[in-house]
């Protein structure tokens, strides 16, 4: 008989945490959930819109009544449970119900405060918590006119701005000077403030509730006088005013972890239900996740962290035991149609702390960092947001900003993407803009996904909309829309990111296992790292078949089913299914017989198209497979190697004409072009690789936008690295300057074994620079001189395997299986 | 009433690879997966026709080199949440040789 598991809250953590069982472990138990509320679960954090009228309560449902039906889930809805009998380990509910367990799920959410003040009990005082506050919101605008929403928060302002679309008159009453005082500064609040303002809110600041008015209904509120006896008035009301009336009173102050269930079974609690960082409470067969949490001290009502916390809890409900939960930070952006704001971290700062502002009252423009040690501690904007995600990713990830410091405020977003130019206020596009311009998703398109479908992270837009899941160039401004869609809080980028869905070990993680445990095989990577499917996925496999093949090139066998099928069949896959061919020509030199070669085997195989590259080579287009064997023996026949235009490898070197002909050439850039190639062919990479050598500062080959660039001045040759020309533009940094060409070939070398040995599997060199900095690079290469030679020598070592030409050994006969297909015999 | 055609021995096919096989309107992809069962599907994504044989196959899965869609091996089914689907043909292994229903 299967373990009985019961869950007592059908909120979104709780149910959360059974979609996360189900994926690891769907046989695991007979389920049962409790509810208070009379609905499947529901989207709570939509509740503004519905407010607002912006969606039906249908459209923010996240799991229908068939979705419990389908997983076999017995759910039990309006009847919450009254008593856990941890001795008997049942549950007893409202109804009188009675359901054993073998694991308790607690995931009951909280309440709003109730300020206990006079009256504050009367007909027409809510809260703004779930359905029924809603309905009873709508229903009082149907009649009422006078709203007074007590609290300038989150909640309080997405109530008062809500009840004022739905035609009241509101006034927001706070007890602080400024608006959302735990998620902005003064500039911010009152930059929201005037906005609000112009919308049509009223605001009474710094004003103390002292009794809620009326007798058998709500007429008003009364504030506190301070001690000298004045009403403590000072904001927006002339002084003297000490009542305001209200026909309804929304209490939006804050929340309380619901506790009451867990505190008369006896389990501990303190603000709220205390759990350790496996979720688990003081008795081990009660789980606890959600608002109703306290974790290490801190309680969360954000839904990022209920998710994670929920990701936590499934694992060892699956008694898989591996995950652990080590808090959260969080986001806010503000769910008010028009006005756009965020706000991360500790945006106040103390000593020790340097701000950096940027702000321009005619855009209603606001960005402050809070920046310690070079690194962002929190961050504050107004009206241009587009950029939050990326600073909360900065600031999650800890990174150095040192080298970018000087533009940090002006956004990532600098130096234009290709595709987006620089359209990067989200807020301000229309639904049909395109946001994606390879898979032709528009910001509409995505947003109707995030409502209709409920997501939450990145990862589950990608896969529904495949926006941002080609060339990704567009990630950010899916991240933004996804933040102000979904609002306070959404999924964002855990800083430790694992290599694919078959493991929770992240690519250093797997890198270090490799060489420290000198696992030399995949199935040994997978045993020892714990890999949760047999044989990994199209994601993990091209990963550590790169990482084995780099870290023990004598060692491993590489293994031509975990190469992408480019690199399986050494050519380029087209849309049609046939394949590109480029031959490698070094340093773009070629020769009369090269070119006649190369022409012949064009007319004997029918090639239908020839293109001359952005790196100086030929490319044949829509050679059908199995003429790729013998076009490569008629190629090799005629000096030509692979010209690895397929793969995550050394791609060319370019180079310009140089000094033997230009009249400003100042060294032999050709020349030192073909030295490059012949040193560095062959060799497989994290992500592609280009090279170019210009012969003076003019930079004919564009050497600044490569990730190893060679500019020759009279003196010697600078080197470049880092570069990207593609989705990204990235001008290179300056590695340093060298004397001779030999050490051009030594730096390289050194540089791009290090790449190699330390880059993530599809990052290229342009963000792993950026990772690891420029200091990290400069320290092994520049100022470790052994360091650097060991690079150099392991780089050469690994290129004795590697210089193994594809096209000739396949044109011989090797994995002559790829390219045959198989005949039916009887 | 379709027979069974010998097509070639089990190890003529790469374990987690595949071959294709040319039948008088198109391609069949044959897989092998990791646990030495094998799948035959068109081979012809149900996005846009990209050649599934020349995918990366994991488990029951391959998934196709055009635009990373996953399919069932078994059904011929696009995985969640990408809808679409390949015609299968049944497949059998006996005695070390690769046979398939046509």
């Amino acid at each position: 008989m299967k373990e009985r598991l019961v869950l007592v809250g059908n909120g979104m953590a709780g149910v959360r945490t059974l979609e996360e069982l189900l994926k690891l472990a769907p046989e695991e138990y007979d389920i049962t959930v409790f509810g208070a509320e009379p609905y499947p679960n529901y989207n709570r954090i939509m509740l503004s819109p519905v407010l607002a009228g912006e969606k039906t309560i249908d459209e923010i449902i996240l799991n229908d009544r068939e979705w419990y039906e389908s997983n076999g889930i017995t759910l039990h809805t309006g009847d919450p449970v009254v008593e856990i009998d941890r001795i008997n380990r049942r549950v007893v509910s409202a109804s009188g119900m009675e359901v054993s367990y073998d694991r308790l799920l607690l995931a009951t959410g909280s309440n709003p405060f109730i300020i206990p003040v006079p009256g504050s009990d009367l007909p027409g005082v809510i809260g703004f918590r779930d359905i029924a506050d809603v309905d009873a919101m709508v229903e009082a605008a149907k009649t009422g006119k006078k709203a007074v929403v007590i609290g300038g928060g989150l909640l309080g302002l997405e109530a008062a701005n809500g009840l004022m679309i739905n035609g009241m008159d509101v006034t927001v009453v706070h007890l602080m000077d400024i608006l959302m005082e735990r998620q902005l500064d003064k500039p911010a609040a009152g930059m929201l403030r005037k906005s609000l303002e112009e919308k049509g809110m009223k605001f009474l600041m710094e004003a103390q509730t002292a009794e809620v008015l009326g007798e058998d209904h709500v007429t008003g509120l009364r504030f506190a006088d301070d001690a000298q006896g004045r009403a403590s008035v000072v904001g927006g009301r002339k002084p003297g005013t000490t009542e305001i009336e209200a026909d309804l009173v929304v209490m939006a102050v804050g929340i309380r972890p619901a506790m009451d269930l867990a505190q008369k079974a006896g389990l501990y609690c303190e603000r709220g239900v205390v759990v350790n960082d496996t979720m688990q409470t003081y008795d081990p067969r009660i789980y606890a996740v959600g608002e109703c949490v306290q974790h290490r001290g801190q309680c969360y009502g954000l839904v990022a962290p209920l998710f994670e916390q929920a990701k936590v809890a499934a694992n060892h409900l699956a008694k898989m035991g591996i995950a652990r939960y080590e808090g959260s930070v969080t986001s806010t952006k503000l769910k008010v149609t028009g006005i756009d704001l965020f706000s991360a971290g500790e945006f106040n700062e103390e000593d020790g702390d340097e701000t950096l502002v940027l702000q321009d009252p005619a855009q209603n423009m606001y960005k402050k960092l809070v920046v310690r040690d070079n690194r962002i501690k929190g961050a504050v904007m107004f009206g241009d947001t587009m950029d939050g995600t990326w600073y909360f990713q900065l600031l999650r990830e800890g990174t150095d900003i040192s080298a970018f410091r000087s533009t940090i405020l002006f956004g990532q977003h600098d130096l234009g993407d290709a595709g987006h130019g620089d359209e990067t206020r989200v807020a301000a596009l229309s639904s049909d803009a395109e946001i994606c311009g390879c898979n032709g998703v528009t910001k509409g398109d995505i947003i109707d996904a995030i409502q209709t479908k409920g997501l939450f992270t990145l990862d589950d837009v990608r896969a529904h909309t495949k926006a941002s899941a080609s060339c990704g160039s567009c990630t950010g401004l899916v991240e933004a829309i996804l933040s102000s869609t979904v609002g306070e809080g959404y999924e964002a980028k855990p800083s430790k990111k694992p290599v694919c869905g078959c493991t929770e070990h992240s690519h250093d993680d797997v890198i270090r296992a490799i060489a420290e445990h000198e696992l030399k095989d995949m199935p040994s990577v997978f045993s020892f790292l714990e890999w949760n499917t047999p044989d990994g996925c199209a994601t993990c496999r091209p990963a550590l078949n790169y990482y084995l093949l780099a870290r023990w090139p004598e060692d491993y066998k590489d293994d031509a089913q975990s190469r992408f099928i480019n690199e399986r069949a050494h050519g380029n896959i087209q849309k049609d299914g046939t394949y590109s061919v480029v031959p490698r020509m070094f340093g773009g030199l070629c020769t009369p017989s090269d070119l006649r070669a190369i022409a012949d085997v064009c007319d004997k195989y029918e090639v239908p198209e020839m293109k001359v590259t952005g790196g100086q080579r030929i490319d044949l287009f829509g050679v059908k497979k199995e003429d790729l064997p013998p076009l490569w023996k008629d190629l090799t026949d005629a000096g030509f190697v692979s010209g690895h235009a397929y793969g995550k490898a050394m791609r060319t070197v370019k180079t310009c004409a140089g000094k033997t002909w230009c009249r400003f050439g100042t060294q032999n850039s050709t020349g030192l072009g073909v030295k490059l190639e012949e040193l560095t062919w062959g060799s497989w990479m994290p992500h592609k690789f280009k090279l170019a050598v210009s012969g003076c500062p003019r930079n004919c080959a564009e050497a600044t936008i490569k990730d190893f660039g060679v500019v020759c001045v009279d003196s010697g040759y600078e080197l470049h690295i880092g570069g990207n020309g593609g989705i990204k533009v990235r001008v290179t940094d300056l590695l340093c300057k060298v004397d001779t060409e030999e050490e051009v070939l030594e730096y390289c070398g050194a540089f791009t074994q290090m790449y190699r040995e330390e880059a993530h599997y599809l990052e290229r060199t342009a963000p792993w620079v950026e990772r690891v900095g420029l200091g990290h690079i400069k320290e092994r290469i520049l100022e470790d001189e052994a360091e650097r030679k060991a690079l150099y020598e392991r780089f050469k070592v690994g290129q004795k395997v590697a210089q193994v030409d594809p096209w000739k050994a396949r044109a011989e006969g090797e994995a002559a299986h790829e390219f045959e297909p198989l005949k039916i015999s009887a | 009433m379709s027979d069974w055609k010998k097509i070639a021995p089990l190890e003529d096919i790469p374990r987690l690879g595949s071959r294709v096989v040319e039948i008088e309107d198109g391609s069949i992809a044959v897989f092998r997966t990791g646990d030495d069962q094998v799948f035959a599907v068109r081979d012809a994504c149900p996005h846009k026709n990209g050649p599934l044989s020349q995918g990366i196959v994991a488990g029951h899965t391959v998934t196709c080199p055009l635009h990373n869609w996953k399919i069932d091996l078994e059904s011929g089914e696009a995985l969640d949440p990408d809808e679409g689907c390949t015609n299968t043909y049944v497949a059998k292994v006996e005695e070390g040789m690769v046979y398939l229903q046509l």
